[in-house]
């Protein structure tokens, strides 16, 4: 008798079973394939360069040795500036990041017992009690001190060696300002003017370095008992505060590369050289200005974290550091001045921002002592 | 049944390892030192007003995003179910993008909508509808690409059958295929409320400082100020409050198993009929652009153009930029986010496959698998921070000394992905009639053999749907690896954040380009996963 | 009562209904007979408003259904693989329709126990769908769709999935249920057998199209196309050659004097038609036998090697052996060659 089957639906069928695991398997194998493949600079630059003649006994001791370096996210450096160190010590530098200052030195005292690396750099004057409380670093004071001014030095105990400084400072937006009745304020004072409402981006200082730096500075300005009060009014005035430096600077800011509204942003002194973008057409001003009375100084410090076994590498990093060839890569990749008095700052750096001598700045034990203190009550102002 | 303890050990070790051992370690760094327990913290934290509200702003703001995402994420979840259009393929996979991106370039762009410059003209930056509709922005593929994935494989012929019985189009849905979609609803609803839950960039950025959240107030104790007790003590109750919302969500989601038919996705999706479908289908796509179109193509935008010319800041990618060594080159960068992403997946894969079929066993123990899909999903709603710095702390000596090694990434994005995986399989796997794997063992199929040749066909797509996701959240260098350092192997991500943490329009203008290329990439890397299908399951 | 005039259902590429019309009156059973994929399931979906046609018309009850939707249609359907709401038990399954239109929960409770009484399923509402047999979850979706009293009934190949004894006995049932509840009925089969036992009406189809359409005795004694022939079992379709009025076979003349044109034919030889005769010049070596009681089926080979079936009445011939067959004039059915048969 006639019977047409019946289909069944979802009928098992064996074969493709092993087509369908091909493209995985491929996948997998190519995966393997290209993980096996070059890694990174860091063994590149071990076979690459020559060994020059060792001259000391020290140098001889730490060549091939490997020494980690952890440093926040900003850390930047010309790769020949680093591998001729690593050519001329033999030393192998792996560069390890992790986040922000704060994050940096907060997991640094985490891990005490056993250390990320052997050298932290990118430790500012705000953190310093923290590092010393938790006795972060070993001793070690650098030959390159000689030329670096007192006034960087700010632990007689060469805890920290000071590598860099930045100020934190009040950057306006000119093509704004000029073309309105305003003037640019001058004071931190002028913020808290009507006319000044809600022109003003801060950064969290909670959550961000500048943002604390901008903080500091009121502080500084308007002491224990005044600054509440103060940032109350600017928050009446219709301050915005955002999250992060980025957010601030590129989404709320108008000035430069700013997409934003608002003329007046806390960020660097070293910000305005960045904006003037086009060598061939040369222009008298950054599009961006600084506001000198605002800047806070902030001092980026090196130290050897205790726990490290390569003590002796470390000391030539450090040394490294401190070293005329670093000073003078350090304005173009990292955006700071250098402390050694023998570097040369490159020619957009002079002639488009200023060189503030006598900036605000609290005194790291005051500032490690209340620091906390200071960003709850700040919180409570702004928090709702 | 001890096949089915075998299975689990798997993915409990690989929990125990990777998660309870570092939370373990930090949260008891926080209470505990040589000197015993130290709990003041509790009492302070919990006669803290402020944190009380920062808790109950917590959960309300989940709660609503959630609710939110499920309205508007249901009818497209719908359309790609049950209707064809032009373009389906690259839009199903184009949801996945704002995972990808960093939260900071993602709230960027939200911000260049409804913002100070915004398009919109409303500025909500500070306010909670921007952090609502940046949650919406992120969780909409979540619920489309799971309970879509889902409702395409059910029998439109129920549907039909009510329809026919005299039931009009919405009672059809409400009383029959309501009923057969929620597990899928349910594991996806979860999903959204974890993370909105646990949300950390989005509140910080748009919503500023008067936004807090649980998360944020952990990372500020733990990661800035360094008060590990007070951080612990939070870290515990935000731990409670998932860990009950869990229970809940498995109390119902498990209660009942009705084996489903499923029919292949291809044979029940139409092109629109009658007005109804059309104009729903319009709707849809028409918010799809508004929510995901307009933002990443603002990202776009901002790349393209500068004064070196139309494609200057792509050009500039290429090059390296003074010889500086930490420049990344592009093809770099994607290389080493492919293969963290492709490691991470596989892991996922692995972890997450073995996982569902311990937890989705016939049976009568269901107790058993009921307490470990609780406990895989359990990093989900865990602060990241938590678990980044209890990496530090714990991982770091001996067999288990990962701190350093590039392997701890591709596993702690795992640990995040697996519920993914796990929330696509196991539904799908509960749905599979029993008599089709007896119909296979009698025709000689060993139990591994009968679930590649029956059950895995019927779930590969949703599993696929979930892999792409689970790539996804890689690609996007998720929570707790923020925090790991990654000397040589830079991924896309990490190259955007260094041009962001600099200023001029070019180092913003190689930002945005980074970031569209990813946004690129991962389409292009969604959509080869969607088409992975197991057998000749272009049919199923 | 229910007009189907040529519908036209296009499926993307793929022509799957061409110019299909049917009619059915009041209280009648139509069968929609044809192998699978020749589009009878496409045009129930039509009739229920699942699919919508290209072009043509279905009317019931004088009223055009286009624009009316599904659940306005008062049309039972009854689907191939019984679509049970799984989530529902029986009960839940059979008011679904009465919830629908708004029935209070005492009138549902009472139709469904009738509905469940007259499909033999007495007290089983509270059973859960997927604990029942194949038997009974057919009968459950029976009585889903029978529940709302539809003026029209439509079954998908209802027995498709169960096995033959169970088959034969549901087909008796069905068979009585309609005839006792007066209903309109189109039932979609791939089986004959419940064709020809079950309508009043036969509507054969093939590739999207109706091959022939009429009552089972008229399609059994004269079925249209060799196609329908060997849709209705019959093996016994020969090649032959008609010259004046005789019809010669590969094997030997069957029949002359018939009133054919001349040439290539087909010819259908019922198995009825084949007797033994030992003197007759047609000779067949027999294949097999297979003893039936009051009658033989016999497998024959003839001289050309063609194999035909016979039912003979009385004891079995020898297997193995030789013996002579004439064909019954009346038992032959010619087909013009131009309709080739399929397969």
């Amino acid at each position: 008798m006639n019977a047409s089957p019946t289909t069944t639906p979802h009928r098992p069928s064996p074969r493709p079973v092993r087509r369908w695991c091909i493209v995985p398997l491929t996948f997998a194998l190519a995966l393997v394939v290209i993980a096996c493949g070059e890694p990174g600079r860091n063994d590149d630059a071990s076979s690459a360069g020559a060994p020059n003649e060792a001259t000391e006994v020290e140098q001889e001791d730490v060549r091939g040795t490997t020494i980690r370096v952890v440093t926040h996210d900003s850390f930047n450096v010309t790769e020949s500036v680093l591998d001729a160190f690593e050519a001329q010590t033999g030393i192998n530098v792996e560069l390890v990041k992790g986040g922000d200052a704060v994050q940096i030195v907060n997991q640094a005292v985490l891990t005490r017992e056993n250390p990320q690396g052997d050298v932290l750099f990118g430790i500012d004057n705000n953190l310093l009690t923290r590092a010393y409380d938790a006795n972060l670093f070993l001793p070690y004071e650098s030959s390159g001190l000689d030329r670096v001014p007192d006034e960087f030095e700010l632990d007689p105990d060469d805890r920290v060696t000071p590598i860099d400084r930045g100020d934190v400072c009040l950057n306006f937006d000119r093509s704004y300002f000029a073309t309105r009745p305003v003037e640019v304020p001058q004071t931190l004072d002028d913020l808290t003017k009507p006319e000044y409402e809600n022109l003003l981006v801060v950064e969290n200082p909670s959550t961000s370095t500048p943002g604390l730096a901008f903080l500091l500075a009121t502080i500084d300005v308007f002491g224990e008992s005044g600054w509440q009060d103060y940032w109350r009014r600017l928050e009446a005035n219709g301050v915005t505060v955002a999250e992060g430096w980025e957010q601030a600077y590129y989404d709320l800011f108008s000035g430069g590369s700013g997409e934003g509204e608002q003329p007046l942003v806390v960020s660097y002194a070293s910000s305005p050289p960045v904006e003037v973008t086009d060598p061939a057409t040369p222009v008298d001003e950054s599009p961006t200005g600084v506001i000198p009375s605002s800047c806070y100084r902030q001092i980026e410090f090196a130290g050897i974290l205790a726990g490290t076994e390569h003590e002796q590498a470390a000391r030539r990093f450090i040394d490294f550091l401190l070293s005329v060839e670093f000073q003078n890569d350090m304005p173009g990749n990292m955006f700071v001045y250098p402390v050694n008095q023998d570097a040369t700052l490159p020619e957009t750096f002079t002639k488009y921002s200023v060189v503030v001598d006598d900036p605000l700045l609290l005194a790291p034990e005051d500032v490690g002592m209340n620091r906390d203190t200071w960003i709850e009550q700040w919180t409570r102002i702004f928090g709702s | 049944m001890p096949r089915r303890w075998l299975l689990a050990s798997v993915p409990v070790a690989f929990f125990a390892v990777l998660f309870v051992y570092p939370v373990t370690s930090i949260i008891g760094r926080g209470l505990y030192s040589d000197d015993g327990w130290h709990l003041e913290a509790v009492t302070d934290v919990a006669s803290n007003p402020a944190l009380r509200r920062v808790a109950w702003f917590t959960l309300w703001q989940a709660v609503l995003s959630t609710a939110l995402t499920l309205c508007v994420g249901l009818p497209a979840a719908y359309c790609f179910a049950r209707l064809a259009f032009r373009g389906k393929r690259v839009l199903w996979a184009a949801l996945v993008v704002p995972f990808v991106l960093p939260t900071v370039v993602v709230a960027s762009a939200v911000l260049g909508v409804v913002g100070p410059r915004g398009l919109l003209g409303v500025e909500l930056q500070g306010t909670v509808w921007a952090i609502l509709i940046a949650h919406v922005l992120f969780n909409y593929a979540v619920v489309v690409r799971t309970v879509g994935a889902f409702w395409a494989n059910l029998d439109p012929t129920l549907e039909e059958a009510a329809r026919v019985t005299g039931a009009s189009a919405w009672r059809a849905f409400v009383e029959v295929t309501w009923p057969l979609l929620r597990p899928a609803v349910l594991a996806a609803a979860s999903i959204v409320f974890l993370f909105t839950f646990t949300s950390f960039g989005v509140v910080l950025l748009l919503g500023g400082p008067g936004y807090n959240t649980l998360e944020v107030e952990i990372y500020t104790q733990t990661a800035r100020l360094l008060n590990l007790d007070v951080a612990a003590v939070l870290a515990l109750l935000q731990f409670a409050a998932v860990l009950c919302m869990l229970l809940i969500y498995s109390r119902y989601a498990h209660r009942r198993g009705t084996p489903l038919r499923l029919r292949a996705a291809d044979e029940s999706a139409h092109r629109p009929r009658g007005l109804a479908q059309r104009s729903l289908l319009v709707a849809n796509l028409a918010f799809m652009t508004l929510l995901l179109g307009v933002p990443l193509g603002m990202l776009v935008a901002r790349s393209l153009g500068g004064t070196g010319g139309f494609w200057a800041h792509y050009l500039d990618l290429g090059s390296s930029r003074r010889g500086s060594v930490l420049f990344v080159s592009p093809l770099e960068a994607v290389r080493n986010s492919l293969v963290f992403a492709s490691a991470a997946t596989l892991v996922a894969l692995v972890i997450g496959g073995l996982a569902s079929l311990a937890i989705a066993g016939t049976g009568a123990s269901r107790r058993g698998g009921r307490w470990l899909d609780v406990a895989l999903m359990v990093p989900l709603g865990t602060s990241a921070v938590t678990v980044g710095f209890g990496f530090l702390i714990a991982l770091d000596s001996g067999p288990l000394d990962l701190r350093d090694s590039i392997v701890l990434i591709p596993l702690a994005h795992a640990l995040v992905a697996t519920p993914f995986v796990i929330r696509a399989m196991v539904p799908a796997l509960r749905s599979i009639d029993p008599s089709l794997r007896e119909a296979a063992s009698v025709l000689g199929a060993s139990p591994g053999r009968s679930w590649m040749a029956v059950d895995l066909p019927i779930v590969s797509r949703g599993l696929a749907a979930a892999t792409g996701f689970a790539f996804a959240v890689s690609l996007g260098e998720f929570g707790a690896t923020v925090f790991l350092a990654r000397p040589d192997w830079p991924t896309l991500p990490i190259a955007i954040y260094r041009f962001l943490g600099q200023p001029g329009p070019s180092n913003f203008g190689q930002a945005m380009a980074l970031s569209t290329i990813l946004m690129m990439l991962t389409v292009v890397a969604v959509l080869a996963i969607d088409r992975w299908r197991v057998g000749s399951a272009g049919e199923f | 009562m229910l007009e189907v005039q040529d519908v036209s259902v296009r499926l993307g590429e793929h022509l799957a209904l061409r110019d299909v019309s049917l009619h059915l009156d009041a209280g009648d059973t139509a069968a929609l007979l044809g192998p699978s994929g020749c589009g009878k399931t496409t045009l129930l979906r039509v009739i229920a408003g699942l699919q919508p046609s290209s072009t043509g018309s279905v009317r019931l009850d004088g009223r055009d259904l286009v624009g009316v939707p599904p659940h306005q249609r008062r049309i039972g359907m009854m689907f191939q693989d019984f679509a049970l709401f799984p989530h529902r038990n029986v009960k839940g399954n059979v008011e679904f329709g009465l919830r629908m239109r708004g029935d209070s929960a005492e009138a549902r409770g009472a139709r469904v126990a009738e509905v469940l009484e007259l499909v033999g399923l007495r007290g089983f509402e509270d059973r859960s769908v997927s604990e029942l047999s194949g038997g009974e979850q057919q009968r459950v979706a029976l009585a889903r769709s029978l529940a709302p009293a539809p003026r029209l009934l439509m079954l998908d190949e209802p027995l498709g999935s169960l096995d033959r004894t169970l088959r034969d006995q549901l087909v008796l049932d069905l068979r009585e249920l309609f005839a006792s509840q007066r209903l309109t009925v189109v039932y979609v089969t791939h089986d004959q057998a419940e064709a020809l036992a079950l309508a009043d009406q036969v509507t054969v189809m093939d590739r999207g199209r109706v091959v022939q359409s009429d009552p089972p005795p008229v399609l059994w004694s004269r079925p249209a196309t060799p196609f329908v022939a060997r849709f209705l079992g019959f093996t016994n379709l020969v090649a032959v050659g008609v010259t004046a009025g005789v019809v010669r076979a590969g094997f030997g003349v069957l029949v002359d004097g018939v009133d054919w044109p001349d040439g290539p034919a087909t010819t259908l030889i019922r198995p009825g038609a084949v007797r033994l005769n030992e003197t007759s010049t047609l000779v067949a070596h027999v294949r097999s036998v297979a003893f039936a009681g009051d009658h033989t089926n016999v497998e024959l080979t003839m001289a050309d090697g063609t194999l035909l079936e016979a039912t003979v009445p009385g004891p079995p011939p020898p297997i193995g052996g030789t013996i002579g067959i004439e064909i019954t004039p009346g038992g032959i059915q010619l087909f013009a060659d131009d309709v080739p048969a399929p397969e």
